[in-house]
């Protein structure tokens, strides 16, 4: 009897021990990961080790204090260990952060006193906000046109080749995997321009235009066009999702409704137009409303790409960050916000309901 | 029911019934190659100036290259020394592994837990539980950044009381890690779920009798078999936390020891904004890890941005 308490005693402190030790490791080592000193190469290594297999075992010591519960309400309790992690987490990185930017939103530059809705009347009078809410309009319309109408053009034709299909495909894909501050740098090299006197000017599109015998143009200091030639970026990177999304559903409409159709005697744009399209549409719509999702959230584009207050090329996401970094507003700053979130709801729970839809069809 | 949203071809020319007309003649062919070509070009662009000497770039554009491509005077190697070690990017290429990988597998680890508790377990309010994390699918990244700057900074307190102690988390990688852990644990959760509930219930209800506890019926039995569903998110993630600049930006700060790929991309655009062989260069060395994990596992990748259609 002694023996059993005393094993059952000893388990018990190293259940208890376990997350113990494994805390403190781990507060030892972000205590390390501050210090500015550190080498590089350790610090990374450290962190890998620490952010990889930390979880893991937080999780295993978790599982075995559980094992020491009472019988009982053992198997009560471990559910709510394998999901609390979730919960806690998502509970301090999203809910709180909605609730409090609400809040936030509602108060004066510092967050010290509340103001009313002064923050959104702001946001719906401001020149630039009013600019930026133009030019947002502006890319959840014609970024996703664009990007689905080539991408169903290029998936559709490319069905179509005997050969050589998947290289294409992966070709037009590949600006997927770029970063947008990396896609920024690539347009940059093509809207390139040097005025006369400071060199040669080595952008493609200029380039172009000296070869024409015309004069070189300042591309992105062109209202309200340039814009579009920004717009043009984030077309370049999205398109090969649309065409590779459609394509996947082109291929898994049935033959025999396409071949029907042929010996019907439809021609090939009938084909297209009154059965391809009817049949992938839910799919156009999944992509279509996540492209309208990215281009409301469109932010790195325009920050890399510099001056956008005197570009005129401001957009919601991007005067956020300016007003709480910059004009060092957050009631602004999460009013803006608020005004994002408010036009991605509505969108985000079609595109929820679109992609449920489609999963149960399956 | 399976974790990609779209169905995807097992291979991107997935084959048809044989024997079966392909109509295609030269112009179909000729369009699709102009449209490859078209969006090549910046890209090829960027890939041939940063092989350029210095005096070459600024002089001429890139394109002059192709005249004469097999004169040794019109390549160097040089640019991306100076963008490794003088431009920091060595620096900065291994802040991005640091970031990326366990802003990685956190979510994946911990999304995967809660999936199998919500499709393998019994316990109260599963059901309400899993709607509200999907739920917060709606919610923008935009929305939590000045919240989560201010609790890293200060902590929170609410009606007088501390609710959550100041851990001065800006600046370090935890900080960048808890917040991309949980700006993807909603979609994380949604997929994985998803995934392991279409698991066959025969093979967990048997390890079930055979007496294997939770723990290893997760690990040893649900874990291998949702690896794919596992690899396309993991994929997605690695992507999007790779290339992405405002988080990074915001929770890390701009700064030359910790910057990421992103930030120094954006910070020497700003410094040296015309330095365009040490640009390029840069921006090649950001994008070479998504472009090989790109070519290597395609097929995962494609799965994964279809399946990140649904984040929000």
């Amino acid at each position: 009897m002694g023996r059993t308490v005393s094993v059952f005693a000893l388990r018990l402190l190293g259940a208890l021990a376990i997350p113990i030790v494994a805390f403190a490791v781990l507060w030892l080592t972000f205590d390390y990961l501050r210090d500015e000193n550190a080498n590089r190469f350790m610090v990374v290594g450290v962190a890998l080790l620490v952010g990889v297999g930390g979880v893991f075992f937080l999780y295993w010591g978790m599982n075995r204090v559980v094992d020491f519960l009472p019988e009982r309400v053992r198997e009560g309790v471990r559910p709510y260990v394998f999901v609390g992690p979730c919960l806690v987490i998502l509970a301090v990185f999203l809910v709180y952060p909605v609730i409090n930017t609400i809040l936030i939103s509602l108060k004066d530059a510092s967050s010290e006193k509340f103001v009313g809705l002064d923050n959104f009347r702001f946001v719906f009078t401001d020149h630039d906000m009013l600019l930026s809410i133009r030019n947002t309009a502006g890319w959840i319309v014609l970024v996703p046109l664009f990007s689905v109408t080539i991408g169903l053009a290029f998936a559709t034709l490319a069905d179509r080749l005997r050969s050589g299909e998947a290289v294409a495909k992966s070709l037009i894909f590949l600006p997927m995997a770029i970063s947008f501050a990396g896609a920024a740098i690539v347009w940059r090299l093509i809207y390139s321009f040097r005025p006369p006197g400071f060199g040669s000017n080595i952008g493609l599109l200029n380039g172009v235009m000296i070869g024409l015998g015309q004069d070189p143009i300042p591309w992105l200091e062109q209202q309200p066009w340039n814009n579009l030639l920004l717009m043009v970026i984030m077309v370049w990177m999205q398109t090969g999702f649309a065409m590779v999304v459609l394509s996947a559903a082109i291929k898994s409409i049935p033959d025999e409704i396409i071949e029907a159709a042929r010996i019907d005697g439809a021609s090939e744009w009938q084909v297209f137009q009154r059965i391809m399209v009817p049949s992938i549409l839910p799919t156009i719509v999944v992509v279509t409303t996540y492209m309208v999702i990215n281009a409301l959230k469109v932010f790195d584009i325009i920050f890399v790409m510099g001056n956008a207050e005197s570009d005129g090329t401001v957009v919601i996401a991007e005067r956020m960050i300016d007003w709480f970094f910059v004009g060092l507003h957050a009631g602004r700053g999460a009013a803006i916000a608020v005004v994002l979130f408010a036009a991605i709801v509505p969108v985000m729970i079609w595109n929820i309901r679109q992609f449920r839809e489609q999963e149960m069809t399956r | 029911m399976s974790a990609p949203a779209i169905p995807v071809p097992e291979t991107a020319a997935e084959a048809r019934a044989p024997g079966e007309v392909r109509r295609g003649g030269w112009i179909i062919r000729i369009t699709v190659v102009a449209i490859v070509v078209l969006w090549l070009i910046p890209t090829a662009g960027v890939l041939i100036t940063s092989f350029r000497p210095e005096e070459l770039v600024v002089s001429s554009g890139w394109w002059t290259a192709l005249a004469h491509p097999f004169r040794a005077a019109e390549w160097t190697l040089e640019n991306y020394r100076t963008a490794l070690d003088a431009a920091g990017f060595g620096n900065a290429f291994m802040n991005s592994l640091a970031v990326t990988i366990p802003a990685t597998v956190i979510p994946i680890t911990i999304a995967a837990f809660a999936a199998y508790a919500f499709s393998w377990m019994e316990f109260k309010g599963r059901y309400v539980m899993f709607v509200a994390v999907a739920g917060l699918l709606v919610v923008p990244l935009q929305m939590a950044l000045i919240p989560i700057l201010r609790l890293y900074a200060d902590g929170a307190v609410l009606f007088g009381r501390r609710i959550f102690p100041d851990l001065d988390l800006n600046g370090t990688f935890l900080g960048v890690w808890l917040a991309h852990a949980g700006f993807g644990l909603p979609l994380a959760t949604y997929l994985l779920t998803n995934y392991i509930r279409s698991l066959p219930s025969s093979i967990i209800e048997s390890a079930k009798i055979d007496g294997a506890d939770h723990f290893t019926i997760f690990w040893r039995l649900v874990i291998p078999l949702s690896v794919p569903g596992l690899a396309a998110f993991a994929i997605f993630q690695f992507l999007w936390v790779w290339n992405d600049l405002l988080v990074a930006l915001v929770f890390l700060g701009g700064s030359s020891e910790n910057q990421v790929l992103t930030v120094a991309l954006r910070n020497l655009l700003g410094g040296r904004g015309e330095d365009w062989q040490v640009l390029t260069a840069a921006a090649f060395i950001s994008m070479s890890l998504p472009l090989i994990v790109f070519f290597s596992l395609q097929k995962y990748f494609v799965r994964g941005l279809t399946a990140g259609a649904v984040k929000g």
